[in-house]
Formats: C-alpha cells, sequence, structure tokens
C-alpha cells in the first residue's frame, strides 16, 4: 500500500513534449511509472518516444487535450510541467477533465492564479467532482518501487515502512537518503509556495490510514501556519509516532528564502513556533536532518 | 513605499492625494510653495511607525518645509535610510479608518480586514477591541462586485453619510489588488476629511513576485536600486536566489529548503567555534553548473565579511560529478580572485565520481567532508580562524 500514487496509477503529463516534460518523462517511465501519453494542444494527434524500465522503446500519445487523454488512456494522474503563466488554465482544465491526482511541478506560478485554481477545485468538489491537487513548486510523489509522478529521484530509498511529507524537494531527497535502509511507503513533497493544494494534514491523515507505513517524518519550513495547524491535527488524530523537522531558524524577518512562501512576517511564521507547537503534540523535533532521522531511526528500530 | 501604493490607487481610480516625491530639502521646499498652504513632510521608507519615529511633520510654511526636508533626508528609520520625501497637502481627518485587502494563506483565499474605529492605532484597537476589527472572508472565486463591496461596507459599519463613497472606494482597492496582482493592499489611514470627503491618505501595496516577473514588467519601476544591497544587487544581475546576511560562514546550496536548512546547522556548528553564524542564503537550484557556482562563488567571496565558504549539495536531479565540474571550473573561472577555504559536501547521485574530481583537483583551497553537520563543522572552524 501507500498514498495517493500506485503501480496502478496511469499518468499522462502536461506539457509532454517542453524540456523539462520530455526529460521527466523519461525518469518516470525508467522509474516504472505507467506513464500513458500527454498533452500539448498543438501537437495533438503526434507521439513522443521514450525508454521504460524494461528497456523497451515505447511510444506515448500526445492528446489536445486532458479530457481527450482521460477518455483514450483511462489515465487518473496528470504531471503539470507547463510555464507559470499558463498553469492556471492547464489546472483549470484538468479539474474539469476531473483527472484523480494533479500534480504542479511548476516554480514562479502567480499566487493569485493558485488561489483563483483552488477555488474553482473546491466548488468542483462540492459537486462531488474532486481533484487532488499536490503543488505547485513541488517535487511531486513517489512511492518507491511502483510509481513516480514528478522530479524526485527514483534510485535514492527503495519500499519501506516511512512515509514523509515535505515542503521543500531537497530535503525530501536528503531526508529519503539518511533513511534508505529502511525505505519509504511513499514521499511526498507538497511545494514552498503561499497556496498549495494537499497539506501536511492531508498527508498526515492518508499515512495514518495506509497500513504499510508504520513512521511518519513531516518536514516544514518558515512561513505561514501549516506546521501549526498540522501540530494539532496530529495531537487529535494520529497515532503513528511522528518525528519532524522544521528549516529556517536562522531566516531573518521579511525576507523570501528561495521559496515563494518561506518568508517570517511580522513575527508570525517561525522557525522556532513551528518547533514549539510540533513538540506540544508529542512529536519530536530534530535540530538538523541529520538528528531528525538518527531520532526516526530509533523509533523505526523499536518498532 | 507610500507614494508608489498611491501612485498604484490613484490608476485605479482610488480617490487620494498624490503630492510631490522629492529628495533635497530645496525641491521640497518649492513643491511646498507649488502646493500652498499647509503641507505635510513624510519620509519614504518601506517601514512602519514613521510618525513615531519623527519622519512625519506638518509644515506651515515653505520654509518649515526646507527645515523638516532637511532633518527628515538622511534620518534613520528601522534601519532604513531615507532618501526620499513626499510632500502633501495637509489634510487633517476628521476620523480615522482603517481597510486592506490581502492573501490569506491559512485559508488559501483572500480576506477583508476593516475597521472604523481608529485607523493608524489599529493595532492597538486589535488588543483592547478586538470586535471593532472586522474579518471578512473574500471568496477567490467569486471576487469583489459592487455587492459584496456593499456587503463589506455595511459589516464594517461605515457612516451611513460615506457608504456610497466607500463602496465605490472599496471596488477600486479590489480592482489595486487583482489587476496589480497585489498579495496586500492596505489603506492605513482611510481617512474622513472635511466635507465628508473619503481619502486614502496613507497606504502600502505587497505586489507577488511570481506575477510581477509572468505578466507585470511594468513592476520593475517600482524596485529602488540604491537601496538595494550592493551584494543582492550583484547576484540578481546574475539571476541568482540570494540572501545577504549578517555572518562569516558563505553557503552555497541547491534547493530552498536544504540552503535554509545550510544555515541552521552553521548557525549550530557556529555556537563551538566562537560563534561564527552563515553569511547568506544562496540557492544555485536544481542544475549546478560551472558558470553558475563560479557566479555563486563570486558573489560569496565579494562579501568582505565571509572567512570561510560551505558548499552543500545533494545530487538528486543533478549528479554530483556535474557539481565537482562546476566547483572545478568556477575555480579555474576565479584563479587567483578565489582566496577563502572552501568545504565542500557532496552526497546523493553519482557522490563517488563527484567526490573523486575533487579529489583530484586536489585543490589547496577545497576541504571535502562527508556529512552535512561535519561540513558545517569544518566551515565554522574555518571561519573562526
Amino acid at each position: 500500500m501507500s498514498i495517493f500514487l500506485t503501480k496502478d496509477s496511469k499518468v499522462i503529463v502536461q506539457g509532454i513534449t517542453g524540456g523539462e516534460g520530455s526529460k521527466h518523462t523519461a525518469r518516470m517511465l525508467a522509474a516504472g511509472t505507467n506513464v500513458v501519453g500527454g498533452v500539448n494542444a498543438r501537437k495533438a494527434g503526434t507521439t513522443v518516444t521514450h525508454t521504460d524500465a524494461s528497456g523497451a522503446e515505447v511510444e506515448l500519445p500526445v492528446f489536445g487535450s486532458v479530457s481527450e487523454a482521460i477518455e483514450k488512456t483511462g489515465a487518473d494522474v496528470s504531471v503539470a510541467f507547463v510555464p507559470p503563466a499558463f498553469t492556471k488554465d492547464a489546472v483549470v482544465e484538468a479539474i474539469d477533465a476531473e483527472i484523480g491526482l494533479l500534480v504542479i511541478i511548476t516554480e514562479g506560478v502567480p499566487v493569485q492564479d493558485s488561489a483563483e485554481f483552488w477555488a474553482y477545485a473546491q466548488s468542483r468538489a462540492a459537486q462531488g467532482k474532486k481533484t487532488r491537487i499536490i503543488g505547485p513548486n513541488c517535487p511531486g510523489i513517489i512511492t518507491p518501487g511502483e510509481a513516480l509522478a514528478g522530479i524526485t529521484p527514483a534510485n535514492i530509498a527503495g519500499k519501506g515502512p516511512v512515509g514523509l511529507v515535505s515542503k521543500s524537494g531537497t530535503l525530501t531527497y536528503q531526508m529519503m537518503f539518511e533513511l534508505r535502509d529502511f525505505g519509504f511507503s511513499t514521499a511526498i513533497g507538497i511545494g514552498g509556495d503561499p497556496i498549495i493544494g494537499t497539506t501536511h494534514i492531508d498527508a498526515l491523515e492518508a499515512f495514518e490510514a495506509d497500513p504499510e507505513t508504520k513512521a511518519i517524518v513531516m518536514i516544514g519550513e518558515i512561513g505561514g501556519d501549516a506546521e501549526e495547524k498540522a501540530a494539532a491535527y496530529i495531537k487529535e488524530n494520529v497515532t503513528k509516532p511522528v518525528v519532524g523537522y522544521v528549516a529556517g531558524f536562522t531566516a531573518p524577518e521579511g525576507k523570501t528564502m528561495g521559496h515563494a512562501g518561506a518568508i517570517v512576517s511580522d513575527g508570525a511564521g517561525t522557525a522556532q513556533g513551528k518547533k514549539e507547537a510540533l513538540e506540544a503534540a508529542g512529536v519530536k523535533v530534530g535540530k538538523t536532518p541529520s538528528e531528525t532521522a538518527a531520532l526516526m531511526r530509533e523509533i523505526l528500530q523499536s518498532l | 513605499m507610500e507614494y508608489q501604493a498611491k501612485e498604484l490607487f490613484a490608476k485605479h481610480g482610488v480617490a487620494t492625494t498624490l503630492g510631490k516625491v522629492v529628495t533635497t530639502a530645496d525641491e521640497a521646499k518649492a513643491a511646498a510653495e507649488e502646493i500652498g498652504g499647509v503641507t505635510v513632510i513624510k519620509a519614504q521608507v518601506k517601514a512602519g511607525g514613521r510618525g513615531k519615529a519623527g519622519g512625519v511633520k506638518i509644515a506651515k510654511t515653505a520654509d518649515e518645509a526646507y527645515e523638516h526636508a532637511s532633518n527628515i533626508l538622511g534620518m534613520d528609520i528601522k534601519g532604513l535610510t531615507v532618501n526620499r520625501v513626499l510632500v502633501t497637502p495637509a489634510t487633517p481627518p476628521i476620523e480615522e479608518y482603517y481597510f486592506s485587502f490581502l492573501l490569506d494563506r491559512s485559508n488559501r483565499s483572500y480576506l477583508t480586514i476593516a475597521s472604523v474605529e481608529g485607523g493608524v492605532e489599529i493595532e492597538e484597537v486589535a488588543k483592547t477591541n478586538p470586535d471593532a476589527v472586522k474579518q471578512i472572508a473574500v471568496d477567490a472565486g467569486e471576487g469583489v462586485d459592487e455587492a459584496k463591496a456593499r456587503a463589506i461596507v455595511n459589516e464594517a459599519g461605515f457612516p451611513a453619510e460615506l457608504v456610497e463613497q466607500a463602496v465605490t472606494l472599496i471596488q477600486g482597492l479590489w480592482t489595486v489588488f487583482t489587476e496589480e496582482d497585489a498579495t496586500l493592499v492596505e489603506v492605513n489611514p482611510l481617512a474622513r476629511l472635511e466635507g465628508d470627503k473619503l481619502e486614502a491618505l496613507d497606504g502600502k501595496v505587497s505586489l507577488d513576485d511570481n506575477a510581477s516577473e509572468v505578466r507585470h514588467p511594468e513592476h520593475e519601476e517600482f524596485v529602488i536600486h540604491e537601496e538595494a544591497d550592493p551584494l543582492e544587487a550583484k547576484a540578481k544581475a546574475k539571476g541568482l536566489n540570494y540572501v545577504k546576511l549578517d555572518g562569516e560562514v558563505g553557503i552555497i546550496g541547491n534547493g530552498a529548503g536544504l540552503v535554509m536548512s545550510t544555515l541552521d546547522v552553521v548557525a549550530y556548528a557556529g555556537e563551538k567555534h566562537g560563534s561564527v553564524k552563515p553569511a547568506n542564503f544562496l540557492d544555485i537550484g536544481g542544475g549546478a553548473s560551472a558558470q553558475v557556482m563560479a557566479d555563486g562563488l563570486d558573489v560569496i567571496l565579494g562579501d568582505e565579511q565571509v572567512k570561510s565558504v560551505f558548499v552543500n549539495v545533494f545530487g538528486g536531479i543533478t549528479s554530483c560529478d556535474a557539481v565537482a565540474n562546476g566547483i572545478k571550473g568556477a575555480l579555474e573561472l576565479l584563479g587567483d580572485d578565489a582566496t577563502k577555504p572552501l568545504v565542500v559536501r557532496l552526497d546523493g547521485n553519482n557522490v563517488d565520481e563527484g567526490r573523486a574530481i575533487l579529489d583530484e583537483l586536489n585543490h589547496p583551497l577545497v576541504t571535502q567532508v562527508d556529512t552535512m553537520d561535519g561540513a558545517a563543522d569544518k566551515a565554522a572552524e574555518l571561519a573562526n580562524g
């Protein structure tokens, strides 16, 4: 088992013919993902050729729209590599087509576009047409040994009992690397923008329900109140052990630290505040990524 | 800054008085003469509490305007030097209100905050009488039309005689918020002037950098270059994601989260080594080419405070051999300009090949350490030397 993404997931790529889309389509296939096609309205009717995990050549159809791709292939997951100016339209198209899971890799999406497509996704969900959104500005999701929807390197760690949810891509990789001898059920990078789809809480809820996940690592960073909310959620709802890490203790007030959402403003969203909230909820919080991994290691060895 | 916010207000039809922005006391005098009557001289810096800091003064005459401007220009307000003052007609408010539209991260939508009890003292009002500060959700899908603006005005409790003006003004502010892709549009105070005239007397607009990049090239004119840190300006010109901090250990890493984490780990390590601190945030992103690495090192080595540099890379998409070649190429490009010790930690994709390249290079400035914590300790130790 795993969360949100399995070996049965049928994946399409929005922007499959672009540079990033093409490169990562190849990587997703090599990781064993069942990529079934892609979307680019201007190149509809053509195909792209890549190599799958077994080394066999696969010819993937390029469709004119997400709905056509779903109709022809039965796809239930889309990964969007679309420039920021066009991301909102691509997301609305995927929501309209009722894709089950949409992973938005793109960095630099205007935040009002994200607010608008999030509102749209909510209004559609209220009509029973639910699309789970991961991102934007994220590395995506990997269920090691089964499927990859995003850009996480597939060779860092294999299958195992740890569930991982993180705002940051490279800290996801770092933590997978530190705990590669144990392995992961699913690792999900939710993204560093001020407005994102899937939250820490959504992932925690899914990991709690996933029988294969035995313990959870939660990585946060400065900005917003997602970690504080997650802490409150853990206290009430999560029975599995959770270890936390928060980046940005040394970040100065009012400066954006790389991620659009990573900013301490008016004293809110500090790493210290997040750490304290998590600890108050009974979560062990590491001072460094290595110490966090060591805390998780202790827990896994005692299970 | 205030005058820039007011320009955006005026552009979208929000009632305000622009005044004149000047950089010398002579110009302030001329502006006061042109405006006539009593004027206000206001320091223009990106900080609140300008009035309390003595950066806002009333001038009854043009000579007084000259005097106040010469005192305010060059003044330090919350660490910022005042290089400009705004000269506006003095229009004493009869009542002061507060109004803002902002991004509501927590609810992934927008929010209005409005109060008809106190403008500039809003933070005090929020503490002593929180019920007087109304928070009204705005649906990002629906936005603010006339009916919504009217609902906001009613809930905020604007006086009946100001309702129509408030409805118009709020729709104008909503246009500023959406058309300019703002994350905050604040009017404080929103003033009731003589003759029941409603006007944005002071304001603040925060713009979304992503949106400015994608669809507002005109926002570039709001950047005040002389106030940017010179190293930050240099990094920006090279397309690097750099933030200057106050410390001795230069940092280069890949990915925002890992770099933030690196700063923290260096700060902890520094506790054992004379309290040295990280000197900067620098994320070179996924592709660490020789040129990007050289540009990054060049900026960091230009920071006189820096005593050592920590290069912390986890090879994910980028392989470590590419990063090692980037470091090698950067050292070749910089030649004799590279003068400070480099501690390099590589891990992840193709780590053995990457470490072998640096071993073979055997550069006198480069030390390799296998772990992030160990490398941070070494970099801090070298910075304390």
